[in-house]
């Protein structure tokens, strides 16, 4: 490749990727470390969310099922065979495979639906694996959850940052590049207008289907990280919650932008980290969630691009939501 | 003389009313004909089931005598049958050129490649200034598509067809809402597509003067249904034509 050829954008991203190598070095608090960590994880399943909403203009409020599903094959592999780098890849596998299937039959079903529709049937969706979480207790070790061992390698939080920095890394660009390329360009026309696209000629229900499996896949690699990162696993990980919690990082970071995801996962995870332990100071601040929900209403208000959106409206004149707007009214 | 489409019986109706009532028509190939009648009378729709945007009631369609009646819009776009939108129907959000490049993509069938970089399908670019060019928009190329003016959103949907390169352009009142002096590029262009011999162009339009110039053939829907066809000139003479034609448009029935 010739280096001339790589955009002015992709030398920032990859010098901040570098910056962040650097970091663990520096910052060797291990709370500070853990939320950088998870900061990494919810970028991940939230521009695995993204490529739904902000590309492709698909609503989901099941997409925890990916995320859960990644999380409960991995710690059930590491559960039930010893704490070993093979047993984990197996989970790993099960994980991806799993999360495909499943996208692709969710898609497949639903994905002809009207987008409220579809919003609402992945809801369900969702909470059917949640309750079968909580039920098939054999397996699920249900409400309670349980905790398993980490293969030697990752148990440190050195490693594990690292681990999750590289698949970032390589999610994002992989993204990017998909975004960039001519399936990504039909994505894009999907959302801003999908009737046109058809009588374009091309077949808009394998570009949703294929859309929603690779964001499944993601997720289900971000549920894989997440428990990894915790040792632990429960119920949560199939709560709508952490769907909201996506959605929510999504908007305030930038819908239709890939770095826009991640800077929102860093600044809600920020957000919560420093307002609950705030909670000395005043009563409220345990109760973060209200502050959360605040300033969402605020942001959808006043920054309804979002921060790197609204940035690049600024910059460029470039508003690449507004047709995700325009489609959401029209579907109402 | 060969058919390139046809259609029997075709029918539709919402809920009571009959939009489209048992066209028979047969639409021949490399000619130019054109679908006027009243506003309400079902050109529109007529042409919605053509494409395959909405599927009839009773009645069926045969493209090159096959029948195509339950294809859907994609299927019908890949065997060659293209239209442009009355209503303008554009990608508001993305760039004029983005917008005939996704055109030329699916022309070329480039559907489904996720590993390239955009910047690999310069030739798609060259094609699409190049069309952009033979309906003069050139200059807007990277203006987005929401900001043109609705007499360049016309000529962009032209563009667009134009791009998927379909042998029978189905052409929905192409100067709906032009100003007057938007008009005559639109002409040009549609001029210029006639002359390229393997083209079979259907219009719906209400301009007559444009009608008589360039038809060859001239259907007259009426409240659903066909009510004479023939040269530009008989249409013009014919006496049922015009009292429907004339009535029609000042019926103040119609309007409503």
């Amino acid at each position: 490749m010739n280096l001339r050829s790589i955009e002015r954008s992709t030398w920032i991203y990859i010098a901040i990727a570098l910056l962040l190598f650097i970091v663990p070095f520096i910052v060797t608090g291990r709370s500070m470390q853990f939320i950088l960590i998870q900061i990494f994880i919810f970028g991940i399943f939230a521009m695995s969310y993204d490529l739904l909403l902000g590309f492709t203009g698909i609503i989901s409020f099941g997409h925890v099922m990916f995320f859960g599903i990644g999380a409960y094959s991995t710690a059930i592999s590491l559960d039930r065979f010893d704490s070993t780098i093979p047993a984990l890849l197996l989970g790993v596998v099960l994980a991806l495979v799993i999360a495909a299937i499943v996208s692709f039959i969710v898609g497949i079903l639903t994905l002809r639906l009207k987008s409220h529709f579809y919003a609402m049937l992945t809801l369900a969706l969702a909470g059917l694996f949640l309750v079968a979480a909580e039920k098939w207790r054999s397996l699920s070790g249900g409400n309670d959850g349980f905790t398993f061992r980490l293969p030697e390698l990752i148990r440190d939080s050195q490693s594990q940052y690292f681990l999750c920095l590289v698949s970032l890394i390589f999610i994002f660009f992989g993204l990017r590049r998909l975004t960039k390329s001519p399936f990504g360009k039909v994505l894009m026309s999907i959302r801003e207008n999908e009737q046109r696209t058809e009588s374009l000629g091309y077949t808009v229900l394998h570009y949703k289907v294929i859309a929603s499996v690779v964001s499944g896949v993601i997720a289900s690699f971000a549920g894989v990280l997440y428990i990894i990162s915790l040792r632990f696993v429960n119920t949560s990980v199939f709560a709508t919650d952490l769907t909201i919690d996506v959605l929510l990082m999504t908007i305030i970071g930038g819908v239709g932008t890939l770095i826009g995801p991640i800077i929102g996962a860093g600044l809600v995870e920020f957000a919560h980290h420093w307002l609950s332990g705030l909670s000395d100071v005043h009563w409220i601040f345990e109760r973060w969630i209200i502050l959360y929900g605040t300033v969402y209403i605020l942001v959808v208000i006043f920054f309804p691009l979002g921060i790197v959106g609204t940035i690049q409206a600024k910059l460029f004149g470039r508003t690449v939501t507004k047709g995700l707007k325009d489609n959401k009214s029209k579907v109402s | 003389m060969e058919a390139i489409i046809q259609t029997e019986d075709l029918s539709i109706s919402f809920g009571g009313h009959v939009a489209v009532d048992s066209v028979s028509i047969t639409i021949p190939s490399k000619k130019f004909t054109s679908i006027i009648g009243p506003n309400g009378a079902g050109k529109t729709t007529f042409f919605n089931l053509l494409s395959g945007q909405l599927s009839p009631t009773k009645g069926s369609i045969f493209y090159k005598e096959e029948e195509i009646t339950k294809l859907s819009t994609t299927e019908r776009t890949r065997l060659g049958i293209g239209r442009s939108f009355q209503i303008t129907n554009v990608f508001p959000n993305l760039t004029v050129l983005e917008n005939v490049r996704l055109a030329v993509q699916s022309q070329k069938k480039v559907r489904y490649n996720m590993i390239a970089h955009f910047r690999h399908f310069k030739q798609f670019e060259q094609k699409s200034y190049e069309i952009l060019e033979k309906v003069f928009l050139l200059e807007k190329a990277d203006s987005k598509a929401v900001n043109l003016a609705h007499g360049e959103k016309r000529k962009l949907e032209i563009a667009m067809l134009l791009a998927l390169e379909t042998e029978l352009l189905l052409l929905d009142e192409p100067t709906a809402g032009m100003s007057l002096e938007e008009v005559p590029a639109i002409i040009d262009v549609i001029k210029q597509l006639k002359q390229e011999d393997d083209r079979t162009i259907v219009l719906i339009e209400h301009k007559m003067d444009m009608i008589m110039d360039l038809s060859d053939e001239v259907l007259v829907l009426f409240h659903g249904e066909l009510l004479a066809k023939g040269k530009p000139e008989e249409i013009v003479q014919n006496e049922t034509v015009q009292s429907a034609y004339l009535g029609g448009m000042y019926d103040e029935k119609q309007l409503t």
